[in-house]
């Protein structure tokens, strides 16, 4: 039914579209807009592409790229994955982009991916995601895992005490990887397998009962547990309503997701939330002058005052400063140049630190706990002591222990080091 | 949060002449003492903040109380000009009205940007509770006794053992000194006297729960020497029948809510169903749309809840007669201007009704926006009914559940016995016979459809308090409620509740063995395999009605 709804509504995107031919003045560097605008993501997605917008705005009023103005071309993937590739070949075929801002959910950066490393595009994907990837033709500025799942989990086993595990997520290809990555490092860490559980519930899932009833059966066994979410989107607030009619609170039984911000809370009665926490690499409470800038450039540009700011709004900041900071040193914008010039530039962050791009084309980011409060916002408990630089294959994995990526000196995103063999998403 | 009522300054006197203490006159060097150590909760880290806490408890000030109640709260505040701690009343308000922390009167008014909150996280809240509950044991209110009690046998040293005994003394609620005598049994199991142990023991054993049960256990382990953590034989094997004892109860009661989860899914189930029961049962329409209705009905509700935010409490009742209206009028326009050309052509009905669902929905998203909007439940329907330790049953189902039945029945009362009821039953049955007899079919037809509508907007209500409502809201639901219509045999009322009841109940009795998604899986596949043996659905329709279709 869905599925019906989502593929009629591409198809009148598509047809609209036909007529929607922008006139390219010759003088101009396109920046290209992969998000979604119409279907189940377009919650998430319109924000950052009005935040890619909002820069290009604020570029071209200080004069563009080497004297250039910039010129966003917007195409709406409508939360369509084989449509995501569609539109990035258009991007990149047809309207020739210098660079592309885009994708959220990892289905859809997968469908894009054969595009952009057949075409020598240039991606920047602004969303935490599950790691295990290195392509030549992106840049992750979102967190990989080992800069958002495992310190979470480390701090409530440090800070908190966590003897037990809930591991709660939706059914879908973040939660899996991220949820067998997190496994893993338990059991290392001498976890035993009957102090994790492990469960998955489908998309916009709403009958939490059963489920909230067996945390809190799994969590009266006398040892301290806590639950790490990877639930996604809509099914979180019948969830956390749920174990707030249970009378599970926060202090009982954390709960620490990975996919509920600012953004996320906005729409929500956030008063049995009090309490949860949240792990990202950026929160809008945190004081900074950059970020009260940021924010204020925000809410002008969206003229909403009311509007919040979240951690994949950040990580578009900081890759679309990275892209002007490297066209800039360069004097070119061929997307081949600027990717072999890419690692090694650093831009400030808007917490007050600094985002590297590293060889494997993830970057540095702070990692942040916080716990609801009632305004919505997120009140900061714990930070990471500097930057943490991302891994892009995880070091808990068996599978993946030993890959490395490396598009500097090894120019390979899948290096196994010890049969020394570059496999997978190679480059010449 | 729970807000613990701010006692009288006597309860505070009270406790200080327990503990030994003599509260000093105003500004004494106590509270110059009290003052300081309050001052340093400003630049303390959370872990120093719980250590300040419990020095604060310690000095015996009379303001103690108030000042952590404020701090668990979050209703600490300080003055950014003067850096001076005061309690503010409420947090939401702007002014914040404030509090003095020593004399507890009034201390005027301040912008809520001159002033800074002080943060707690979940480690302090936790001590903070605790303390709290030392002194909220002297609390008026019954509930706020017995949470104290429960909060303090989480870590029960010495001087908590002592005021408990002390409250048995004068304690005369019964649920509170049976919470005190669980409390000192689990104290006693500490103890050196083995005959204190079995006592304990024995008093334990009519307890269910979870947390006692725990604490029992344990006396069965061994030491890492391998030796028992419990000597004595005979406690040990009391203690292995009181466990035995308390887990069966639980399981007992576990199913119990197994029964009553699968009970308020089924009600779900035909609360979204029983409109679809009328239009698409009584009538013959495919009616694609029937879950936008729904959708509307959610989206009234949130409409009145933003035009009456201060009786959030009763909104949800007005929701009710105008979400049935909203519906029935969109129902009673789509059968006046699309579904009545389209009569005995199902596939363009459900075509045509496909249509205005993707109209409602974008409708809806040009109004309010594609964001989900936030819903407020009442704090009638948030929390639970405690039936005993091991049983918790949330209101907001059980409120469901009653609901239901209350729709169902008033459906079969308008159906069975109403002069409109009479007229849909017999243009059902057969329409050109209706029509000789005087009866205006499509008078009624346009009723029936409203009828149907406007339940669906009533299960939209329902839903806003389950679930998110945003313009996809009809989409998750409208699959469940024709599968329970068709299994139930279209056409029948009763066939809905049976099925959707057993549906709810199937699936919530998988859950727990198969995961949320396994267990949704087999529910199909076996409706598939059912309706592959009896295709019209449990209750089919007999007679020649069932022949015309």
């Amino acid at each position: 039914m869905k599925r019906n709804a989502v593929y009629m509504s591409a198809w009148l995107l598509i047809a609209g579209f036909a007529f929607s031919k922008g006139a390219a003045a010759q003088d101009t560097i396109k920046v290209g807009v992969l998000h979604s605008l119409s279907g189940t993501m377009a919650i998430s997605e319109t924000t950052l592409k009005d935040t890619v917008l909002m820069m290009i705005d604020a570029q071209n009023k200080k004069g563009g790229v080497m004297g250039k103005k910039l010129e966003a071309v917007v195409v709406d993937p409508a939360s369509n994955w084989p449509l995501f590739a569609e539109k990035a070949a258009q991007l990149l075929e047809k309207d020739k982009v210098a660079v592309t801002f885009g994708c959220w959910t990892s289905v859809s950066r997968k469908s894009v991916l054969p595009v952009f490393e057949k075409d020598d595009g240039l991606l920047f994907y602004p969303v935490q995601y599950e790691g295990e990837e290195s392509s030549k033709n992106v840049i992750y500025t979102g967190a990989a895992p080992n800069q958002q799942a495992i310190p979470a989990v480390d701090y409530l086993m440090k800070e908190v005490g966590v003897k037990r595990w809930v591991l709660e997520g939706t059914d879908y290809v973040y939660p899996r990887t991220t949820n067998k990555i997190l496994e893993a490092y338990l059991l290392g860490k001498g976890v035993a397998p009957a102090d994790i559980s492990i469960n998955y519930t489908p998309f916009g899932y709403s009958d939490w009962q059963a489920r909230v009833a067996a945390i809190k059966k799994f969590g009266s066994a006398g040892k301290k547990t806590a639950v790490v979410s990877t639930i996604n989107g809509d099914a979180n607030v019948p969830f956390y309503k749920e174990l707030g009619n249970q009378k599970i609170s926060a202090e009982d039984i954390p709960v620490v997701a990975f996919s509920v911000g600012e953004e996320e809370l906005s729409g929500v009665d956030t008063k049995p939330l009090v309490g949860e926490l949240a792990a990202w690499n950026y929160f809008e409470s945190i004081n900074t002058p950059a970020n009260k800038a940021f924010i204020n450039q925000w809410h002008a540009f969206i003229k909403n005052p009311k509007r919040t700011t979240n951690d994949p709004m950040e990580a578009t900041y900081i890759g679309f400063n990275l892209w002007v900071k490297t066209v800039e040193k360069i004097k070119s914008t061929d997307p081949e140049k600027v990717i072999a010039a890419l690692p090694g530039m650093e831009t400030p962050n808007l917490t007050g630190g600094t985002a590297k791009v590293l060889p494997n084309h993830h970057i540095t980011k702070p990692v942040y706990i916080g716990e609801v409060k009632a305004d919505g916002q997120f009140n900061v408990v714990w930070k990471s002591a500097g930057e943490v630089p991302g891994d892009a294959w995880s070091d808990f994995l068996p599978g993946s222990k030993n890959i490395e990526a490396d598009w500097v000196t090894l120019k390979c995103g899948n290096y196994n080091t010890v049969t020394k063999k570059c496999s997978g998403q190679n480059y010449k | 949060m729970k807000r613990l009522p701010t006692g009288g300054q006597w309860l505070t006197m009270l406790l200080l002449a327990l503990v030994g203490v003599v509260p000093g006159r105003a500004q004494s060097p106590k509270d110059a003492a009290f003052l300081s150590t309050l001052g340093e909760l400003r630049e303390a880290s959370y872990s120093d903040k719980a250590t300040i806490a419990e020095r604060l408890g310690q000095s015996g000030h009379p303001s103690v109380r108030a000042v952590l109640t404020a701090l668990l709260d979050s209703r600490l505040y300080y003055r950014n000009s003067d850096q001076k701690i005061f309690i503010v009343k409420s947090a939401d308000a702007d002014p914040l009205s404030l509090i003095d922390p020593l004399s507890l009167k009034s201390a005027g008014s301040a912008a809520a940007s001159d002033m800074t909150q002080i943060g707690t996280n979940n480690g302090l809240r936790s001590v903070l509770r605790m303390t709290v509950a030392h002194y909220s044991l002297s609390s008026p209110d019954a509930s706020v006794r017995t949470d104290a009690v429960r909060e303090m046998s989480r870590s029960l040293d010495e001087p908590a053992v002592a005021l408990l005994r002390q409250r048995l003394g004068v304690e005369t609620n019964s649920g509170v000194r049976k919470e005190i005598a669980t409390a000192l049994a689990l104290a006693a199991l500490e103890g050196p006297d083995g005959k204190a142990r079995l006592d304990a023991i024995a008093t334990l054993k009519s307890s269910v729960d979870q947390d006692v049960r725990n604490r029992l256990a344990l006396l069965l382990g061994k030491n890492g020497d391998g030796s028992f953590v419990e000597s004595d034989e005979n406690v040990r094997k009391a203690a292995a029948g009181a466990v035995a004892t308390i887990d069966h109860w639980r399981t007992f009661y576990s199913g119990f809510e197994t029964l009553f989860f699968g009970l308020s899914l089924g009600s779900v189930l035909v609360l979204i169903a029983v409109g679809l029961a009328i239009t698409f049962g009584v009538m013959g329409v495919i009616n694609m749309a029937h879950g936008e209705l729904m959708m509307l009905g959610a989206y009234t509700t949130y409409v009145v809840q933003s035009a009456m935010p201060d009786h959030i409490g009763i909104s949800i009742v007005v929701a009710i007669p105008a979400a049935f209206i909203v519906a029935g009028l969109v129902g009673v326009l789509m059968e006046r201007t699309i579904i009545r050309f389209l009569y005995g052509r199902p596939l363009e009905t459900l075509l045509a009704t496909f249509g205005v669902s993707l109209i409602l929905q974008q409708t809806v998203r040009s109004i309010f926006s594609a964001n989900n909007r936030s819903v407020v439940t009442p704090d009638w329907m948030s929390g639970s009914l405690r039936l005993n330790d091991a049983l918790d049953i949330t209101w907001n189902r059980l409120y469901i559940i009653i609901f239901t039945m209350i729709v169902f029945s008033l459906i079969l009362l308008v159906l069975k016995r109403t002069r409109i009821g009479l007229d849909i039953r017999a243009v059902s049955q057969n329409r050109a016979m209706a029509r000789a007899m005087g009866i205006r079919t499509q008078w009624v037809d346009a009723m029936t459809f409203g009828l149907g509508s406007g339940v669906a907007g009533v299960a939209g209500v329902a839903l806003s308090q389950l679930t998110n409502v945003g313009p996809n809201l009809g989409q998750s639901y409208i699959i469940d409620s024709f599968m329970v219509v068709v299994f139930g045999g279209v056409g029948n009322l009763w066939g809905s509740l049976i099925g959707g009841m057993s549906m709810g109940m199937v699936n919530e009795l998988l859950e727990p063995y198969a995961g949320a998604v396994l267990a949704k899986i087999f529910v199909l596949i076996a409706l598939i395999l059912f309706i592959q043996a009896r295709p019209r659905g449990l209750f089919p329709q007999k007679g020649r009605a069932a022949e015309d279709r």
